[in-house]
């Protein structure tokens, strides 16, 4: 099936400076598509570079099966939503929202129709009549989502759309966001550096880091197999253990050593091979259980040092070998400070990495 | 669209929205040049080549003769000895008038946004108020008040005049400023001992540079280019350059030495002017601080 | 607020010249002039009160009332000028054109020329026997005719032309500061809208730059009714009294034609117009003010 978005070896430079590199990605149609990761990372850059709003060195932008490379936003097929709204602080709701469609001369009674429908859509309707300055900041964002639905097109694209609003609204119209997506079906594309939206909104998500994507998968592809350090260490709250030290062939079972620490990497999921020499064992919190010893895992004693109770599980913060670990446990649980604990390690569920970060 | 296949930045096409736009703007560049090109144009001819009527042509000869003149030897009335009279005057009106004025206003500032002593905000009403009424209502009674302190048609008048009607603007340029320093910084310094000079000399003022750098600029400006004050205070011996300038100008008798009264414009405008082209940030800076006070 | 208020006579007799200033010469004058315009002073104040005799003398003399008329069609039109030409500047520089800079002091040198220069260059270039119309006619055009500056009819509008020249960076400055702090994703948001440039700076950036360009227009008006050095030197109130301005006919009265009574009541009409003209602007801001603090 033809991708609803297309973008072909993306280049991005200036000057000497380059942003982007022969970038290129496909997004299926009615996905919903997360670009993450950090700040300068090049996301909001790929994202106007989609809409037009950034010039590109290079390459080629494809939408709907059209070429755009060359066209102006306005004839790409897209609505786009920014991060402070940009409603035009001097007109109202309604006119905000019909202010694009008359100016491309859309009859009346087609305006009235869309605005009608978006607004029931959005819970608008008491609104049309206000100014921004007379909204919440909730209803402003609602309002910067529809003069992108009413313009009626194939693709939407969201830059950090909810990044000024507080962490209860923000929560709020997250879910808001996905419930739209489920009604109307259409592509969205969404730019965030929260791995909470992130993991909860997309059905693809791509982690970018200077200007490359480091890995393009379903969110639980990403979580529980990432595909190099970085992203393992960027999604993840508390992030996951990573452990450093060397794997070991030559007695025929593969073993990870470190420190005294020896581990048989025999239930592993392998996606390359068993490279001899440096490597990193990641293993997220929830995969290190303090009771571990008793499902026959390999364990690494530490001392407690910091417990941290969260209500509905708790986050145990243990010293071993100079690093510090994590070990997350359901529920309520009591462990003391300076005592001794031996969490043991799930090895299906972990990670690793050779020398250069890549996954083994 | 058919034959090319898009791939890599759009090419750049020199629409014709840009060459309008610049166009537009050249043109308008031309209409504010054109006074001062006139000028300088006429003050470097001859009275012959002045009589042909060619206003915009080049010079066929560049002399400065007129320019000569127009300092040392220009007439006004009977008296003919340039306007390097008036230009003195000016700076022995304006120098003390800016310095005088720009220190008092930062005072002022200073008083009115950190101490705001009992009645300050009535004083800043008045002086606001004061600031928008036009001069001619104060003028006989001043005039009738220097008199009796003997200061009438003398320099001290008029730079005393100049001081008391700039207070409004520069009272409200240094207080706009001081008031977007935090006053905890005022605070600290009372809890050190300090005083209401002492804060103002060693912490307030140094730290006001570049606004008394704005306000000096605009009062120097505003002062130098004043007319009416010096015409109505100064008297015959102290009349700063712009009232000289039309006195030669405007009331000569007989044919008009256009090319000394260019050259006479010219030497009263090139002060200003330096100091514009000189400051330029500061300028946009003072224009934009004094006019959006709203 | 309140911990700002503190017992300090230093700073109460910093204030003291300043408060001297503001009740002695802003108010005392002001009050003695007005003092002034209800006797029949001529040459020295006389203390013959008249009531409103000289009002009324006023508004009988025919180069007062043709000084309103003019300072009206002179403010309505300078006022405007400035405004729609400053604005159209800075939306032009705000397109991000080269040499940027070099526009803007080009544009903005007028305003630190003093208006007597201005006046003086302006009247030569008018001259009709010497100026434009002498040169244009030598060019070919024999019967081009631009003789405004000595007509009657047309010369309050060499003085519009000379003002606007040197007002109009003003309000460009203040515009384009405006148009500045508009933020880039409005522009970004109406460029997906697929709004035309020229239909952004009308519907968009206008808007918003309302109260910038009404501080502006207040500013203007202000040096308006001000307005005495420019017409001295462009055209000295002629032909006739065809640009004759209220500030230079109070200035003819109080010093040329010894009629103190005359012309200060025609100071005083014209404080009580900026008055008229600045009490509702100034009503009218801080109700918007308390409208929007409402909220």
């Amino acid at each position: 099936m033809q991708p609803a978005v297309s973008v072909k070896d993306l280049k991005i430079a200036y000057g000497d400076h380059t942003v982007i590199e022969k970038l290129s990605i496909d997004i299926a149609p009615r996905e919903f598509l997360v670009l993450l990761g950090p700040s300068g990372c090049g996301k909001s850059t790929l994202l106007n570079a989609i809409a037009g709003l950034q010039d590109i060195t290079d390459g080629e932008m494809w939408i709907s099966g059209k070429n755009v490379t060359w066209d102006e936003p306005k004839d790409r097929g897209i609505g786009m939503v920014f991060q402070s709204y940009a409603l035009y602080p001097r007109m109202t709701v309604r006119k905000n929202l019909s202010f694009g469609l008359r100016v491309a001369g859309l009859p009346k009674a087609e305006i009235d129709a869309r605005i009608a429908r978006t607004a029931s859509l959005l819970h608008l309707d008491t609104l049309l009549d206000r100014r921004p300055s007379e909204l919440s900041g909730g209803q402003r964002q609602r309002v910067a989502i529809g003069r992108a639905l009413v313009r009626e097109v194939d693709v939407f694209l969201f830059d950090e759309p909810l990044s000024n609003l507080d962490a209860k609204l923000r929560n709020e119209l997250r879910v808001e966001i996905k419930k739209l997506h489920q009604s109307l079906g259409n592509t969205m594309i969404y730019v965030t550096h929260d791995q909470v939206e992130a993991l909860t909104l997309a059905d693809r998500i791509a982690v970018m880091k200077d200007g490359v994507i480091q890995q393009f998968a379903t969110p639980s592809e990403i979580y529980h197999r990432p595909a190099n350090l970085f992203v393992a260490g960027f999604i993840g709250a508390p992030a996951m253990n990573f452990i450093e030290g060397r794997i070991v062939v030559d007695t025929g079972t593969p073993i990870f050593e470190s420190n005294g620490l020896k581990i048989n990497l025999s239930g592993y999921p392998l996606l390359t091979s068993f490279k001899a020499g440096p490597a990193t064992l990641g293993i997220r919190p929830e995969h290190l259980a303090p009771d571990g010893a008793e499902r026959g895992w390999p364990t690494i004693p530490g001392t407690v040092s910091v417990v941290e109770p969260m209500g509905a599980d708790t986050v145990i913060w243990f010293d071993w070998a100079g690093d510090s670990l994590s070990s997350r446990v359901m529920g309520d649980v009591t462990f003391v400070p300076n005592t001794r604990i031996a969490p043991g390690l799930d090895i299906a569920k972990a990670s690793l990495f050779d020398a250069d970060g890549v996954r083994l | 669209m058919a034959t090319l296949h898009a791939r890599g930045p759009k090419p750049s096409r020199l629409t014709i929205g840009r060459i309008g736009l610049y166009a537009f703007l050249i043109l308008a560049a031309l209409f504010f040049l054109l006074p001062l090109y006139t000028m300088l144009v006429t003050s470097l001819k001859t009275m012959e080549e002045i009589r042909q009527g060619r206003i915009f042509a080049v010079p066929e000869i560049i002399g400065f003769n007129a320019w000569k003149t127009a300092w040392s030897g220009a007439c006004m009335g009977t008296q003919c000895l340039g306007v390097r009279i008036g230009f003195w005057n000016s700076v022995k009106i304006t120098v003390p008038a800016v310095a005088i004025s720009v220190f008092i206003g930062a005072i002022n500032g200073y008083a009115l946004s950190f101490w705001r002593p009992r009645g300050s905000g009535l004083l800043f009403g008045l002086l606001m108020a004061g600031g928008l009424i036009p001069y001619q209502i104060f003028l006989y009674p001043l005039v009738r008040l220097l008199a009796n302190l003997s200061l009438y048609n003398s320099v001290a008048g008029v730079v005393l005049v100049h001081v008391i009607f700039g207070l409004p603007l520069v009272t409200l340029l240094f207080r706009n400023y001081f008031m977007a320093i935090p006053e905890e910084l005022c605070k600290a310094a009372r809890v050190d001992g300090a005083g209401f000079w002492r804060i103002f000399l060693e912490i307030m003022l140094p730290m006001s540079v570049p606004m008394v750098v704005v306000a000096s600029i605009f009062q120097f400006t505003g002062i130098w280019n004043d007319f009416l004050i010096g015409l109505v205070f100064a008297g015959r011996d102290n009349l700063p350059m712009t009232v000289q300038l039309n006195n030669i100008v405007n009331t000569t008798m007989g044919e008009r030495a256009y090319n000394v009264n260019m050259a006479a414009t010219i030497l009263t405008a090139v002060v200003p002017l330096a100091i514009y082209f000189f400051s330029g940030r500061w300028f946009v800076r003072g224009v934009a601080a004094g006019a959006v006070k709203g | 607020m309140q911990a700002r208020r503190r017992r300090s006579p230093a700073a109460t007799i910093a204030l003291l010249p300043t408060w001297i200033a503001a009740i002695f010469i802003y108010i005392g004058t002001m009050v003695w002039s007005v003092r002034l315009s209800f006797t029949d002073s001529t040459i020295f104040p006389s203390s013959n009160y008249v009531g409103f005799a000289q009002y009324a003398k006023l508004f009988r003399t025919s180069r007062w009332l043709a000084s309103l008329e003019n300072v009206l069609i002179f403010g309505v039109l300078y006022v405007a000028g400035c405004l729609a030409l400053g604005f159209v500047l800075a939306a032009s520089l705000d397109r991000k054109v080269r040499f940027e800079a070099v526009f803007r002091t080009i544009f903005l040198y007028p305003y630190a020329m003093s208006f007597v220069v201005t006046g003086l260059v302006w009247q030569w270039m008018l001259n009709p026997t010497f100026g434009i119309q002498a040169s244009v006619r030598a060019l070919g055009w024999q019967s081009f005719v631009f003789d405004w500056i000595v007509s009657r009819d047309m010369a309050i509008y060499t003085v519009v032309f000379a003002g606007v020249w040197q007002g109009a960076g003003l309000v460009m400055v203040i515009a384009l500061s405006g148009m500045r702090a508009i933020g880039e994703e409005q522009w970004k948001a109406a460029q997906i809208d697929g709004i035309p440039v020229w239909r952004i700076y009308l519907s968009i950036v206008l808007p918003q730059l309302g109260p910038a360009l009404a501080a502006s227009g207040m500013l203007l008006s202000m040096g308006v009714i001000k307005t005495y050095d420019l017409v001295v030197a462009l055209t000295g109130g002629g032909p006739g009294n065809a640009t004759e301005v209220p500030a230079k006919f109070i200035m003819d009265n109080l010093f040329e034609r010894q009629n103190l009574g005359l012309a200060s009541a025609g100071a005083t009409v014209l404080v009580l117009s900026v008055i008229m003209a600045v009490v509702p602007f100034r009503y009218a801001l801080s109700m918007r003010a308390r409208r929007r603090g409402a909220h």
